[in-house]
């Protein structure tokens, strides 16, 4: 088999386009779940009464759905109800539906993870239930579920490879053209699995590094 | 009004399509969940051995699977081993490969994680008494084992069952695929039958993995202490 080098190479620019766009997606997508997951888990954790019921009825929804099905529904779907939205922002939407209740428990998960003993100092030491929040256990919750919140970045960075499914241009769909157009098959996958290990590679070394960091006291270096 | 337009895209008709739709998705769930979870074990065994050869080999093999999403995997299987090869693959059986493979990749890191959380003594005992290497494994580390990696099983299991919703861009008249083609049939008469089906498809899709994600909590909460 033979490579078609002049094919690889008139491809990158539609595989850099593609990649940004992913990239775009996925930034967004990411941010909004950081925001709604911790909103989400700042109820949870204060016990609010009604809004807690339908952040959990959220969390399952979200957890025990499939994104695929979440995007038609959403870009298919609620269209049909008069609610218009674009392509990118069904993606968008899509994947802080999804993120958002795996960033809360990811959150959830790092506010247990604060001992009881320093929740009681606190306490002892006459702070306020938001005081306590802010000064002692969201510092050392965001320590414990850094981890975990590198692992749903890199989760929602892979599952933007479902919106192609929505008419999104990204790296799936360009791919699948090229193929169509070109009986390029070799080449194009090639390119296609080059392009994610750009973009996941590098995140996956950031975010240990960036893990390392967070919890300095924990690694000690 | 309402009504009429349920009775128009929920006949019995359809939903006897539908069924049969997420028929194919099950037996696709199904078969890939029990081969991933047979080859898990025996790979996340491979994964516990001392030689550094195998270990390194586990690890990328475990790693190509999960920097890689799913449906790029189904993409060089449906694409490209068969356009390599020159042989015609169903999308089914494509999917059965892609998402077996991911499964025992999966399955081995969590069969390697829980034999790793043992403590060591229990090796230890079990070799003091006598017990060869099966017996060993048999009676001493598998049934502890069991216990420490049934709810990130279960986890898996849902997971598959999700990620079973891609095989419908690779082809594969599946549930989501029957329920396009019902929208396709009745957007005349129903405006709104996109709604409706995408909806049932999500309360299906919910209703499967609900029960497992509530007996994997549940198991995780008893098993804990």
């Amino acid at each position: 088999m033979s490579i078609n080098w002049d094919f690889i190479i008139n491809s990158i620019p539609l595989y850099e386009k593609a990649a940004w766009l992913t990239l775009k997606l996925a930034f967004w997508g990411i941010l909004i779940s950081l925001v709604i997951g911790l909103i989400c888990s700042v109820i949870q954790y204060f016990k609010i009464r009604i809004l807690r019921s339908i952040v959990g009825a959220y969390i399952e929804l979200s957890r025990n759905t499939p994104l695929l099905i979440q995007l038609y529904f959403l870009y298919f779907g609620l269209t049909k109800l008069g609610l218009t939205l674009s392509e990118n922002t069904c993606a968008i939407i899509g994947l802080s539906f999804l993120g958002g209740s795996y960033m809360s428990e990811a959150f959830r998960g790092g506010i247990e993870a604060v001992s009881k003993s320093q929740i009681e100092s606190g306490l002892s030491l006459g702070l306020s239930k938001i005081q306590l929040a802010r000064y002692v256990i969201l510092p050392q919750a965001f320590s414990f579920s850094i981890s975990s919140i590198g692992a749903n970045c890199i989760f929602l960075l892979k599952e933007t490879s479902i919106v192609g499914a929505i008419a999104i241009l990204d790296l799936m769909n360009v791919t699948k053209d090229l193929i169509g157009m070109y009986y390029q098959t070799f080449e194009s996958l090639l390119m296609l699995v080059i392009a994610y290990l750009i973009i996941l590679l590098p995140m996956s070394f950031l975010l240990t590094w960036l893990e390392r960091k967070v919890r300095y006291a924990e690694f000690g270096n | 009004m309402q009504s009429s337009v349920i009775s128009m895209v929920f006949t019995s008709q359809n939903l006897m399509r539908l069924m049969g739709g997420l028929l194919v998705t099950a037996r696709i769930a199904f078969i890939s969940i029990a081969i991933g979870s047979i080859a898990g074990i025996g790979f996340g065994l491979l994964m516990t051995s001392k030689s550094k050869w195998i270990k390194g080999i586990c690890r990328l093999y475990l790693e190509i699977f999960r920097i890689i999403p799913i449906l790029v995997w189904l993409y060089i299987v449906y694409f490209g081993i068969t356009s390599a090869l020159n042989i015609h693959l169903e999308g089914e059986l494509v999917a059965m490969i892609v998402f077996s493979l991911w499964g025992t990749a999966e399955m081995g890191d969590i069969v390697r994680g829980a034999l790793e959380s043992l403590p060591r003594h229990q090796i230890e005992s079990g070799r003091a008494l006598g017990l060869g290497f099966w017996k060993l494994y048999r009676y001493v580390l598998i049934p502890q084992a069991v216990r420490r990696m049934l709810p990130g099983a279960i986890n898996l299991a849902t997971r598959m069952v999700k990620t079973t919703s891609l095989v419908v861009l690779i082809g594969v008249v599946e549930v989501v695929k029957v329920g396009q083609q019902i929208i396709e049939v009745s957007r005349f008469q129903v405006q709104t039958a996109s709604l409706w089906i995408y909806g049932l498809l999500f309360i299906l899709y919910f209703i499967i993995c609900y029960p497992l994600s509530v007996l994997s909590k549940r198991l995780e909460a008893k098993w804990s202490n």
